[in-house]
């Protein structure tokens, strides 16, 4: 029971994080029709926003270490905690959170460089230009943040008091051995609640009904004088700021290297296909459908039936639901099936 | 000029591919990559890429999954050597005919769709295939370490044959080793003949139905045809040319390691074709040569090498020159690598053949003929 | 297609075309891998430099760790040619190093990206023989690529020194004449730890596994369970993880009520860092089960990889080849060296690329030969000091270094960013010395031709 619990839990926590990274993918497919496969990076930018936020906190005074003679070491006090005592501590002890306000309007930024600078001039092009050209940026990308900040993974922790687990048995009743680290459940919600505002902004507002209406037909809203190109513009800039926080806020739970992106990219698409192209709800649903289905096929009773069944259940699940139900969960009929 | 049936522009092509590929340890000396292990990889990777076009460029259709093949292929051949001979004729045939009947099992499901969900499809069923390969099958695969051929092995044809081999097994076409340049000379046969079958594939009917297929396959099916087999065929055909490559890689180097058939494989070819041209025949071949000789001359200069490569300049300018070019050598290969797919998609829509064409094209306007550069797409 | 024939001279195609095959086989004339009685492959004789290759992962996920190698392996170059204070060469015994290159041939080098793959290492190391004709080919971090650039060496007829690879079957049953490995293995792992898990946390434990599936991963759960089983601590369970799984969560999760008290975790770089950090989120290390403290264990250290782990990693237990801050007289002068040279100390992985680069350098000086069966002959059970982990010896049987190991201990107060592994154990090479005919450790060396 207790296992069954942790389980489910953990799929939904690994459902959010597909779910953020396949909406911003959808998004971008709905609107711009275009395989985007430097959205992994996106992704990373999003962690390594909060890696440059960190450092930037961490900015420090060098004092000569003494101890080690062999070369120049420093130990290396932070400007913040020489001002500011205690506060700056704490300060740089929310750094992961804290970044996200330097995430929203830098992401924004770069996926609005990215749309103007090069993928508009690929609307038209094939998807295996597409696929190229955005394969190739998502290379560039990444080995210049690889030359700033190496390739080994970068220590991002949660803020302390967060950085621990919670013992949600005594909470609910159940055993006390039932708990779950403080930080995915934080992630579970934060994942819910951006979700929750693209669909709101989507939904709810005039901006939102255009686009819409684009995702639907381009022609025939761009008939009636509405500028659907630069609303689509914005769009890219969401799905970058989506991507972006996503990987923020995953950070703590995965030190962020440069290779992140491209470990989630084939995983993402995989989860877009089975919620069905251009299906934000599909996208999301898929999220936490295969989050939780990876999760259990993990529990050791399952692996001792299915021999390997947690390497491969992802695909296995896109392989079924592709033949039974073509066009995904949720997908529309017709909508980028050729 | 019936020249097994080709037209003469054909035969002519033919004869010059024939010619560049097997004068490569010559021509390809000024560029550093006339050694046998380059010239191989060429060779193959060359010949997987035209395979995989005969797919993609034929009937759009984009496949995500090809490198399974590949391994397949691999996997079979050593396996072949293990148990039967270290001749790489059976093996080839073998590593060919295994990948086919699993091109043939995958390609009957992923058919099924088009488009993106096609692609996925057959990313999935290669990824499965990696991913088992690496852990659970490793009694058969022999996981991360690679499956390779020992020398107490059954080998039961030569043993029946009294064939012997001295020191570690190695591929052997009746007492040739296929090593250093046998071997690269066995691919390169091997590949002309992909070429040759590629190129009756893309004049015969069967490649005009194709090319009808992905202009507008509903039209081909309003028309009461069917195209379900011919796709299929194209799938298996495509398939059977990428195991026939893994196998020469295992008859080059009889290793076959999972990591062959992991995704970033199967999108490498699609890079490589792309990169040289979809559709054109001699565009995938070229893709494969310029992203293997990345990442395999690029990546190996460090600051030594430059500087030496550098020398004659004066001192201050040597340094900014290595300082300009190192990041993009080296570990940087990757870098290079990157920015050569996006200039090239962003400047040469078509890839390289494309690219080839135009300036041919424009410099036929100013009045420079050749009846010889024939443009072939 | 915009390639043209050309045909000046009146040649006909058929010409061109024969004389082009003509040539071609002449030019595939020296051929590689052909040996005869007195010749080797690469022999640097006739030249006046002698050239080594170099395979290191320059891009993936263990690029850093590459490059610390790869700045090992040119410092190893200067001092060789006499450039640099000599670092290590003058603390070497014996030593037969005269700091004059190679035979009095300058030493240069080549190198090559692995990409951590075998079929990328062992394409890169072909390029290395066949194109820059190096002699000897080092390096690698991983055991997968060690054992494919190993089998691939003996083919050649090049001697592989490895770099860092951990695996037991690379010098177990992928053992070769060709290869010698300087760095420990997982069976020294296992027996080094066992007695300090003992002292720390008593005989009545109960274990729990999370293994890397691929063959190294199940080279230290194997070790390991032999071990922790020997002092009478019991195995719960021991789950496979994919690798490069990313999130660990779902593996993690299952420990928490299994009834383990010791949490194993086999994985390596960025699976370790990740299950780490994760293990430590989920609240394990403050866990109380039996009545017993919850312990975590590591049992391959990478300094550069542990810093990815942050603050996790503190009071953690596990084993390393080698650490900077050993005091002994060679470990200190190879600090020193490769500090002033680029500012910060050395990683494990440099330090083994380094001592292997030494290593050969000095057999071929001993044997008086480039000829590689000369240098096998001298390097097997060849015995040494001074090279930072007292008196080791190339055991002759499976070319496997024994030597003390250490086990470590994430610190839990650093003086420095450094400063990041505290040495509780040296375990003297007698209590990590096996036979090199255990079961499943027995292998093939096969024959040195030339």
């Amino acid at each position: 029971m207790d296992a069954i619990f942790l389980q489910t839990l953990n799929g939904l926590d690994k459902g959010g994080a597909y779910a953020l990274i396949a909406l911003g993918l959808t998004l971008v497919f709905g609107t711009l029709g275009v395989v985007n496969f430097a959205h992994g990076a996106l992704f990373m930018l999003g962690a390594f926003c909060a890696v440059t936020f960190q450092k930037i906190l961490t900015l420090s005074k060098k004092v000569k270490d003494e101890s080690i003679t062999f070369f120049d070491a420093y130990k290396e006090i932070p400007y913040l905690e020489i001002w500011f005592g205690d506060t700056g501590a704490a300060i740089i002890d929310w750094a992961v959170p804290l970044s996200i306000l330097m995430a929203i309007p830098v992401m924004l930024l770069i996926g609005l460089i990215m749309e103007r600078g090069l993928i508009q001039y690929f609307y038209k092009r094939t998807h295996a230009e597409q696929i190229l050209v955005t394969f190739g940026l998502a290379i560039v990308i990444q080995e210049i943040i690889k030359s700033f900040f190496g390739a080994n993974p970068i220590p991002t922790p949660a803020p302390d008091v967060i950085a621990g687990s919670a013992n949600i048995g005594s909470w609910i009743g159940l055993s006390d051995s039932l708990v779950y680290p403080y930080w995915r459940m934080i992630y579970l919600l934060f994942a819910l609640a951006v979700i929750g505002a693209v669909f709101a902004f989507l939904q709810f507002t005039t901006f939102g009904m255009v686009v819409r209406a684009g995702m639907a037909d381009r022609e025939t809203v761009a008939l009636l004088g509405i500028n659907v190109e630069r609303r689509f513009t914005i769009v890219f800039g969401i799905a970058a700021i989506v991507a972006g926080l996503a990987g923020v806020m995953y950070t703590p739970i995965l030190p962020p290297d440069y290779h992140i992106g491209m470990d989630f990219l084939v995983l993402s698409f995989v989860v877009v296909v089975v919620g069905g192209m251009g299906s934000l709800p599909g996208a999301v649903a898929a999220g936490f459908l295969l989050g939780i289905l990876q999760s259990f096929a993990s529990m050791n009773e399952v692996k001792s039936i299915f021999p390997g069944i947690d390497q491969i259940i992802i695909y296995l699940v896109a392989v079924v639901i592709l033949l039974v139900r073509p066009r995904g969960l949720l997908g529309r009929k017709g909508v980028m099936e050729d | 000029m019936n020249f097994f049936k080709l037209s003469p522009r054909d035969a002519l092509l033919m004869v010059v591919f024939a010619a560049v590929v097997l004068l490569a340890p010559i021509w390809m000396k000024p560029f550093g990559a006339a050694y046998p292990d380059l010239l191989q990889k060429f060779a193959i990777f060359g010949l997987f890429a035209i395979g995989f076009n005969i797919l993609f460029g034929l009937t759009g259709y984009l496949s995500f999954g090809h490198a399974a093949f590949l391994g397949i292929g691999s996997y079979t051949t050593v396996w072949t050597f293990k148990l039967l001979s270290m001749n790489p004729i059976p093996a080839v045939i073998f590593g060919t005919l295994v990948a086919g009947l699993f091109a043939v099992l995958i390609g009957f499901v992923s058919l099924r769709r088009t488009g993106i969900y096609f692609s996925i499809l057959t990313l999935a069923f290669a990824q499965m295939c990696y991913n088992l390969a690496y852990s659970v099958l490793t009694p058969i695969t022999n996981g991360e370490t690679g499956l390779r051929v020992l020398r107490d092995d059954p080998m039961l044809l030569d043993k029946a044959l009294g064939v012997v081999q001295e020191g570690s097994p190695i591929g052997s076409f009746f007492g040739i080793n296929m090593r250093g340049y046998p071997a690269f000379y066995f691919c390169a046969v091997i590949l002309i003949i992909g070429f040759f079958i590629s190129l009756r594939i893309f004049r015969s009917p069967f490649g005009l139905k194709l090319r009808a297929i992905k202009s507008n396959q509903n039209r081909m099916r309003y028309t009461g045809f069917n195209t379900r087999p011919y796709l299929l065929w194209a799938f298996v055909i495509s398939g059977m040319y990428a195991g026939m490559a893994g196998s020469m890689l295992a008859v080059t180097d009889p290793l076959a390691g999972a990591e062959r058939m992991q995704w970033t494989a199967s999108g490498e070819v699609v890079l490589m074709t792309i990169l040289g041209g979809v559709g054109t025949l001699i565009g995938p071949m070229l893709g494969a040569v310029l992203i293997k000789y990345f990442e395999n001359i690029f990546s190996a200069f460090n600051e030594s090498a430059l500087h030496d490569m550098f020398s004659f300049l004066p001192s201050w300018l040597e340094t900014v020159m290595v300082t300009v070019v190192h990041p993009f050598v080296g570990e940087g290969w990757h870098l290079t690598l990157g920015s050569l797919f996006m200039v090239i998609v962003i400047f040469l829509p078509g890839g390289l053949v494309e690219g080839a064409t135009r300036l041919f094209k424009r410099r036929k306007s100013d009045g420079v003929t050749n009846k010889n550069s024939g443009s072939e797409n | 297609m915009s390639k043209k024939v050309s045909q000046p001279n009146g040649w006909t195609r058929r010409s061109v075309l024969k004389t082009g095959l003509g040539t071609a086989a002449m030019a595939g004339a020296p051929m590689f891998f052909v040996r005869n009685a007195h010749a080797f492959t690469n022999d640097p004789s006739s030249g006046s430099t002698v050239t080594l290759g170099f395979n290191v992962p320059q891009t993936g996920a263990y690029a850093d760790e590459g490059a610390d190698e790869l700045r090992a392996y040119q410092l190893a170059v200067k001092h060789l040619n006499g450039e640099g204070d000599g670092g290590m060469m003058n603390t070497m015994q014996p030593s037969s190093l005269k700091g004059n290159g190679i035979l009095g041939k300058k030493v240069e080098y080549v190198t090559g990206d692995t990409q951590t793959k075998s079929d990328a290492a062992r394409a890169s190391a072909k390029r290395m023989i066949e194109k820059d004709g190096a002699i000897m080919i080092t390096g690698g971090s991983s055991s997968g690529v060690a054992v494919a650039v190993q089998s691939l060496c003996q083919e050649a007829g090049v001697i592989f020194m490895a770099g860092l690879t951990h695996s037991n079957d690379t010098t177990g049953k992928d053992r070769r004449k060709y290869g010698f490995r300087h760095f420990f293995n997982t069976e020294m792992s296992g027996a080094a730890l066992g007695p300090v898990l003992e002292s720390s946390f008593g005989n009545d434990r109960t274990a729990y596994h999370l293994t890397a599936d691929y063959t190294w991963g199940w080279s230290q759960e194997g070790s390991i369970k032999k071990y922790t089983e020997a002092l009478g601590w019991k195995t719960n369970a021991a789950v496979r993880t994919p690798l490069g799984a990313g999130d660990f969560s779902q593996y993690i999760t299952p420990v928490l009520n299994s009834g383990a008290d010791v949490l194993v975790l086999n994985h390596y770089g960025k699976d370790m860092v990740n299950s780490l950090t994760q293990a430590v989120q989920f609240g394990l290390r403050d866990k109380q089960v039996n009545g017993k403290d919850f312990q975590i264990v590591v049992p391959l250290f990478s300094r550069l990889m542990a810093q990815g782990a942050g603050e996790n990693i503190k009071g953690i237990y596990g084993s390393t080849n080698w650490n900077w801050s050993l005091t002994d007289e060679g470990s200190q002068a190879f600090v020193k060296s490769f500090g002033a040279e680029y500012g910060f100390p050395p990683s494990q992985a440099a330090h083994t690329c380094y001592v292997q680069t030494l290593l050969y350098a000095n057999a071929i000086e001993a044997a008086g030969t480039f000829n590689p069966c000369g240098v096998i002959e001298v390097l097997e059970g060849f015995k040494f000091d001074g090279m930072g982990n007292g008196a080791t010896e190339y055991r002759a049987e499976d070319h496997q270094c024994f030597k003390d190991v250490l086990v470590v201990q994430g610190n839990e107060s650093p003086s420095s960013q450094f400063d990041l592994l505290k040495i509780v154990e040296v375990t003297p090479r007698a209590k990590v010395e096996y036979s090199p005919t255990m079961e499943g450790y027995a292998g093939d060396l096969g024959e040195c031709v030339a």
